[in-house]
């Protein structure tokens, strides 16, 4: 397993912006390769990630509108690959606050450094956010204008410690004045309704992400008043696995700063209750180049609480040409190039339901579109999760503190489709 | 690099060039500067004396590097700074020198001195850094320096610098691969550290540089099989990927008792009745030699070591376990992964594109395991279309009688997409679902007509080509969808499609005699400008209707293949050739003209619609050549089961336990090593299902000096007697059951003959330990013969027996029983043979019979397949260990010594007794007549089944007898008295709590389901009812998994629950006399913490169990 040769980054419009070779330097050409994948799938999403060439075989993500090519030469799990490369974004995405082209050009020694410490001969190293962070330290704007000042760099002074202790993904030594836990319970509904309202497919998907800033070596336990709600699970590597198969508990020394503590997935058995429905009436009228439009948008079950930040996003068939519609509630765009129509909705209020109605113009002289588009609906419920899991309590042993704690809940449409 | 400079240059060039964001940085800034003078500058910035200049010099230079811009003139200026004290500068210089060493590699060993020095510096990262470096410079000529580092850095005492090392291994492999030899010794002693935070690093080297050297896994395996779960992510994929392959070369196939079950039945239903007896045969034969399969406990191992890592969050990680499940898990166990492979579909769409790779090829092969969630696999209109399609492909797969109509009406939903590459996917999806599966064929069908009149075109393209695939099923039923197809020729214009409509009208050219004539006039007519394949489709009809319709159609086929003579296409010119010869009569026609009807018109085979994601199962899952499904460089081939499992204990290593863990090990321990020489009566003689002679002789040897009668000999009737002796009273039964399995279980070890001493013996020798140093020879007999002389003759008599081995069985006993108490005075012997027959009640067998209940445990355990094959070897050695108590001294009973422990098996009669074996032996002069329990005094409810009277015991001689006591469920002594014909004792038994009870056996599930309802019951009442929890901490010898299973099963008559969490252990029993649970949970934490949990409804056994424990595992 030789893993990963080289790495180029390449921006939508083609231009390699950035090289790191870990081996031989292999030709930037070798992306010609990708460029001719590229330009055969017609849109970034279908971009094969795994291009064989003649010496190497290309391994690639798309992530924030920049292509991270890997080369290979040899067997290696693809998952592998693609795995880290997705670490290697999400690093950035945590050191410059965004994963773009602009923040990778302007950090670019940051960026070349990260990657070294990050594998070595292709082989990973030093992926943890904590222990990099320790070798690396990441820009600030404070510390950006003493840099320049100064014409110091952000390379820490001290060597690690973190690659040695027993905890690999938590540093040592730190230290808040104020020490604070916070756990966001974020579940998703993904779903897929029919014409007719009904629900074809329903699983609720969720993450707890966690905010901890607690000096010194905190051992946690969080437990839920309703673990057995969670079907499947996967863990931060800091949680103790067979606390959990034991005791339905997850206890774990945490990662210092901002991580995925876990993803679930809620047991199927239970249904899912969908927060809101869609009525629609979409056609095409025969041998005329017109359709109508009309969709309303409502509650249902919610438990009580607002559905906010509803947009819907619909993909249009190729023979419309523009769109007349009237939104009683938020506005809308139709984009003619893409064919997405987009509309943003806000808050429901049950007293006046949104409505989004109006005429569709369509390319004259072309058959009428056989298929209707389907609705992507976005929503978000506040102080819910929507399997009813909760949080009972969160303990803290190995520090003498008493440390802020927080939970906070929320819903969201996953990938929540509505086909008409 | 040779060749990219120019391109690279240009590439940057004018990527820079619309870039001034780049301002901060100078030296792009500078792009239209001329190159030398640019780099002038920076030279001038590194031979400075400020840090600072220096350090803005490097980051440009970084920079420059990072947009693959040439910076190597600068290698002089550059590589001045190595030895720069700020670390800053330094890491820059570094970054440098690794790119651009390999290009100047006389100037690059200036830097060398500067990391030799680093190399033994105190700091352990500097050390560390040093190496890597160092490692990293490919200049050839440094070769044995590396080498040199590595070795040292290979000894260092840091774990970080020993991973360092292990990086630098593939790096100075892939400089000069002469040095493999010497890479290897490295690679062999740190495959020896113990760290996590080498493992992963050294397989890696392992896999790069000598993944063919499995050998020098065998004494890592258990190592890394346990250190897995705490390995970096990256180091588990690596070792997981490895020890799939060791695992293939290693055990034998879990599965591959099915697969002879199925071929057999196969055999059976197919086979004439001569060849059935012929098979007969050779199946007995070849059933002799697979025995039953039994799961390698190293095997097992791995599996349940590597089955909590599906819950990782790294993909790569669950993929792996998914695989090594796929390709090593039996049958049963290899649904776990599809709950977390589904799980990563959520996961970005290149994860999915892999996963869902993965998934199309196991749900070929195992359909079960992802149906409960084939609406996961459903596909929404955002999916990217390569995601669609293979899901698709999955759902395909998954169609069977019982979901199809779901899947069509899904399928239904599909086509309407406006995505037409997944649409013409979906139509040759349904196609699939019609070969496939009978019943909807002709739903099918009518869809896919029904399609025909849509006004995409490629949709209808994609129609006829399945239609046509399906029609060749059945085409006599459809002459009308081939008329409606004919008329598709007109405004179709898809090449393949058009292609298929004119095959399959020229192939039922009889169904619509009308129409296709007048279909080839209008392609005949249209002939110049069909494509190619069509063209040739047009040659086909002509020439099939010419045989079947030559009136019509003759001068239209000459027509075409005119047109054809002349066409561009040479394929096209020699069809029309050839099938003017073939078909047209002339003089010069030859034979085959006259078939050429037959060779047109035959019959042709329908096609198969079948995935293309079969049988690419050979390749590796989750492998790049599966994904490419083809072999990438450097694939590691997946072996073929072996079909002898190799010795398996090369992977012993000095651990005590491990040596005894196998049940195949003992085997071959018991080959190697000399047969004990006496034994005690407590281990005595046990398993004896092997009942060859020659280890019959052993045993009678054996229980001779053990004095515990004719417990051994008893068992053996019943092996050779078929269980028939009628003296054997009804509890026996039970036992001739236990050994059935037993027996089967035997048959997989190894070859009968090949095995010449029982189990029992082996057993019996892990139970003594020590002892059997005594014996010398290797073999049994030998050593037997040697260590108690007195018995000489009667080894050999039974020896020469088990050599000629056609002595009835009856002699071989009586010889046994010539054997048996040397102590037994003469007089005696006569009666031998009847001494079954009459003496009611059967002494009882202790020792042995409970070893056979615990074989019995790993028996069901072995059966269930669960986690457990660890435990016969664990539990045996606790009987050695069980315990006797003294229920009348020699000396309070003038002579007389009682006996007695608890032989855990179930009294024959009352299931709500504890059996007591009591052992008495008459030390006195003369004979003791008439031995019997009276006058019981007992507690209300206590009940007591006395033995049976015993008329006599002759002086020295020892019986052994049972009785049951029904305690109640309590602690509380049975007070009784033991008669002679002269005196009475007082007596009493008080039970320790833990023989209470008797084992029961559940699988985990229902032992967490007891464990929650227990502990719901308690909720209702006062916690902590129903469930006792205690702190302990574990003594250091009883740190191992076999320590702690055989203290706790000798504290208490419990069975072993399988468990899949490493570090916990599971015991289930019953009490009894009210058959209330008792469950007990261990678990072991880090270091000598564990934490004990006992769940029983009765409050005061959980409670006394809870000490008994503790107290056993203290010890």
């Amino acid at each position: 397993m030789k893993m990963i040769h080289s790495l180029f980054l390449i921006n939508c419009s083609g231009d390699i912006f950035l090289e790191k070779h870990w081996k031989s330097v292999v030709s930037q050409s070798v992306c010609d390769y990708f460029f001719e994948a590229q330009e055969k799938a017609i849109d970034v999403e279908n971009v094969p990630p795994v291009i064989s060439t003649p010496h190497h075989y290309l391994i690639s993500i798309y992530r924030d509108k920049i292509f991270f090519v890997s080369v290979i030469q040899t067997e290696v799990p693809p998952l592998f690959v693609i795995e880290f490369l997705h670490r290697v974004a999400d690093t950035f995405q945590d050191y410059f606050g965004e994963c773009s082209e602009t923040a990778i050009k302007d950090n670019v020694v940051i960026v070349y450094e990260l990657l070294e410490e990050m594998l070595d001969n292709g082989f990973p190293l030093a992926t943890e956010s904590n222990i990099l962070k320790e070798l690396i330290k990441p820009p600030t704007i404070l510390r950006s204008v003493v840099n320049s000042i100064t014409g110091s760099s952000n390379v820490g002074d001290t060597l690690p410690t973190g690659q040695l202790s027993n905890i690999p993904w938590r540093r040592a030594g730190v230290k808040y004045t104020n020490n604070e836990a916070y756990f966001d319970v974020i579940e998703e509904i993904d779903a897929i309704i029919d014409k007719s309202g009904s629900t074809v497919f329903a699983e609720i998907q969720g993450v707890i992400d966690s905010c901890i800033k607690l000096s010194g070596m905190p051992d946690l336990s969080l437990s839920f008043m309703n673990p057995r709600l969670l079907d499947d699970v996967s863990f931060h590597p800091c949680i103790r696995f067979k606390r959990w198969e034991s005791e339905r508990v997850l206890s774990f020394i945490p990662p210092d700063g901002n991580f995925r503590l876990i993803s679930y997935r809620v047991s199927s058995q239970n249904l899912v209750a969908i927060p809101v429905y869609v009525k629609h009436l979409i056609s095409f009228k025969e041998n005329s180049s017109s359709g109508r439009f009309d969709v309303t948008i409502g509650p249902k079950q919610n438990m009580g609480k607002t559905v906010e930040g509803v947009v819907m996003t619909v993909h249009m068939p190729k023979a419309v040409l523009n769109m007349n519609l009237t939104a009683t509630q938020g506005s809308y765009t139709f984009d003619p190039v893409t064919k997405v129509l987009a509309w943003d909705v806000g808050k429901i209020t049950p007293q006046k339901l949104p409505n989004l109605k109006g005429i569709v113009n369509l390319q004259s002289g072309a058959p009428k579109p056989e298929e209707n588009p389907s609705l992507n609906i976005q929503f978000k419920i506040q102080q819910l999760a929507i399997s009813g899991l909760k949080v009972n309590r969160l303990d803290m042993y190995g520090e003498k503190y008493k440390p802020f704690k927080g939970v906070k809940y929320i819903t969201k449409a996953g990938k929540f489709q509505v086909r008409t | 690099m040779a060749a990219s400079p120019a391109y690279g240059e240009e590439k940057g060039g004018s990527s820079s060039l619309g870039e001034p964001e780049y301002g901060h940085d100078p030296a792009s800034g500078g792009i239209f500067a001329s190159d030398y003078k640019r780099h002038d500058d920076l030279k001038e910035m590194l031979d400075s004396n400020k840090d600072s200049l220096k350090l803005e010099a490097m980051k440009r230079i970084v920079a420059m590097i990072a947009r693959g811009k040439n910076a190597s003139d600068l290698f002089p200026a550059v590589v001045k700074n190595v030895a720069c004290k700020n670390i800053e500068v330094k890491k820059l210089v570094y970054v440098y020198l690794v790119r651009y060493a390999e290009e100047q590699q006389d100037l690059a060993l200036l830097s060398i001195s500067t990391f030799q020095r680093g190399l033994k510096d105190p700091n352990q990262l500097i050390r560390a850094s040093a190496l890597r470096v160092l490692s990293s410079i490919r200049v050839p000529i440094i070769v044995p320096i590396m080498m040199l580092a590595i070795k040292e850095a290979a000894s260092d005492m840091s774990p970080y610098v020993r991973k360092t090392a292990a990086h630098a291994i593939p790096k100075l492999y892939s400089l000069d691969s002469d040095q493999k030899d010497q890479l290897i010794e490295v690679i062999e002693k740190l495959l020896a550290d113990k760290t996590t935070l080498v493992a992963g690093s050294v397989v890696m080297a392992f896999e790069e540089v000598c993944p063919e050297r499995i050998d020098l896994i065998h004494k890592n395996y258990r190592k890394l099989c346990n250190l897995l779960i705490d390995v970096e992510e990256w180091g588990q994929v690596v070792i997981i990927n490895m020890l799939t392959r060791y695992a293939r070369t290693q055990f034998l196939s879990p599965n591959q008792n099915e697969s002879l079950l199925e071929e057999s039945a196969e055999k059976a239903f197919y086979g004439s009745e001569e060849e059935d007896t012929k098979d007969a045969k050779a199946e007995a034969a070849s059933l002799a030699k697979r025995k039953p399969y039994v799961m390698d406990p190293d095997h097992r191992l791995l599996l349940r070591n590597t089955k909590p890592l599906l819950q990782s969050r790294n993909a790569a990680v669950v993929m792996a376990v998914a695989q090594l499940y796929f390709h090593l898990a039996p049958k049963a166990e290899v649904g776990v992964i599809a709950k977390a492979l589904v799980r990563l579909l959520r996961s970005h769409s290149e994860v999915q594109y892999v996963v869902l790779q993965n998934v199309a090829t196991m749900s070929i092969k195992r359909r079960g395991m992802f149906e409960p969630y084939l609406k996961s696999f459903y596909i929404r209109s955002t999916d990217p279309t390569q995601i669609k399609i293979l899901k698709l492909e999955v759902l395909t797969n998954l169609a069977n009688e019982t979901n199809i109509s779901t899947i069509l009406r899904e399928f239904q939903t599909y086509i309407r997409s406006m995505d037409k590459d997944f649409v013409a996917a979906t139509i040759q999806a349904i196609g699939r679902c019609a070969t496939n599966i009978g019943k909807v064929r002709d739903t099918c069908l009518n869809g896919l007509v029904q399609l025909l009149s849509n006004r995409d075109e490629l949709v209808v393209a994609e129609s006829v080509v399945v239609i046509k695939k399906l029609l060749q099923m059945q085409p006599a039923q459809h002459s009308e969808i081939i008329k409606h197809m004919a008329k598709l020729t007109d405004n179709i214009q898809v090449p393949m499609a058009r292609a298929s409509i004119l095959w399959l009208i020229g192939e039922y050219c009889e169904h619509v005699p009308k129409i296709a004539p007048d279909v080839l006039r209008k392609m005949a007519k249209s002939f110049t400008n069909e494509e190619d394949i069509v063209k040739l489709q047009v040659i086909n009809l002509a020439a099939k209707l010419y045989l079947t319709n030559s009136k019509q159609s003759k001068l239209l086929t000459q027509y075409v293949l005119n047109l054809a003579k002349y066409d561009q296409n040479y394929d096209i010119r020699d069809r029309a050739r050839f099938i003017r010869q073939l078909i047209v009569p002339t003089e010069k026609s030859g034979a085959l003209n006259k078939y050429a009807k037959k060779l047109f018109l035959a019959q042709k085979p329908a096609p198969i619609l079948e995935s293309s994601f079969k049988d690419r199962d050979h390749f590796q899952l989750g492998s790049l050549s599966h994904l490419l499904n083809a072999k990438a460089v450097g694939y590691q081939e997946l072996p073929d089961w072996p079909d002898e499992a190799p010795d398996p204990s090369v992977r012993n290593v000095e651990v005590p336990e491990w040596t005894k863990c196998t049940s195949r090990e003992k085997r071959k321990d018991k080959v190697e090593k000399p047969f004990y020489s006496d034994s005690e009566g407590e281990s005595g003689p046990t398993e004896s299902a092997d009942s060859e002679p020659e280890s019959d002789s052993e045993e009678s040897g054996s229980s001779s000096s053990s004095g515990t009668s004719s417990s051994s000999s008893e068992e053996e009737d019943e092996e050779e007697e078929e269980g028939g002796s009628e003296e054997q009273s009804e509890d026996k039964e039970g036992e001739e059951e236990e050994e059935e399995k037993r027996k089967k279980k035997k048959e997989k070890g190894g070859p009968r003959k090949a095995s010449p001493r029982s189990v029992g013996s082996e057993e019996e020798e892990e139970a003594e330990g020590k002892k059997v140093k005594k014996a010398a020879g290797p073999q049994g007999k030998k050593g037997h013969a040697e260590s108690s002389s007195e018995e000489a003759s009667a080894s050999e008599s039974s020896s020469s027996g088990s050599d000629s081995g056609t002595e009835a069985p009856t002699v071989v006993e009586a010889k046994r029983r010539k054997v048996i108490p040397s102590s037994k005075a003469g007089p005696k012997e006569i009666s031998l043979l009847d001494l079954d027959d009459f003496t009611p009640p059967p002494p009882q067998p202790v020792p042995s019979s409970s070893i056979i209940s615990t074989s019995l445990v790993t028996d069901l355990e072995g059966l269930t397949l669960t986690d457990t094959s660890l435990a016969p070897a664990l539990l045996s050695p606790a009987f050695g260990a069980v315990r006797t108590y003294e229920l009348l001294h020699r000396m309070a009973g003038e002579g007389l010594s009682v006996e007695y422990c608890f032989s855990r098996r179930p009294f024959p009669g009352d299931p709500h007794m504890v059996a007591v074996q009591i052992q008495i032996s008459n030390n006195t002069d003369a004979e003791v007549k008439s031995l019997r329990v009276s006058e019981p005094k007992l507690l209300a409810g206590m009940r007591i089944q006395e033995f049976p009277e015993i008329e006599s015991l002759a002086p020295g001689d020892t019986a052994s007898v049972v009785m049951g006591i029904d305690f109640c469920d309590s602690t509380q002594a049975a007070n009784f008295q033991l008669c002679t014909h002269t005196r009475h004792f007082y007596v009493s038994i008080q039970p320790p709590v833990g023989e209470l009870m008797a084992p029961v056996f559940m699988s985990e599930n229902e032992f967490r389901k007891e464990q929650e309802h227990l502990a719901r019951r308690g909720e209702g009442k006062l916690t902590g009812m129903s469930e006792i929890t205690e702190k302990l901490t574990l003594p250091e010898k009883c740190r191992s998994d076999h320590a702690i299973v055989q203290q706790v099963t000798s504290a208490a008559n419990v069975g072993r629950v399988p468990c899949g969490a490493d570090n916990e252990y599971r015991f289930a029993a019953k009490t009894v006399t009210s058959g209330s649970l008792v469950l007990i949970t261990l678990e072991w934490r880090e270091g000598a913490a564990a934490q004990l949990t006992v769940n029983s409804e009765k409050m005061v056994i959980g409670t006394m169990l809870v000490k008994d424990i503790i107290q056993a595992l203290a010890q």
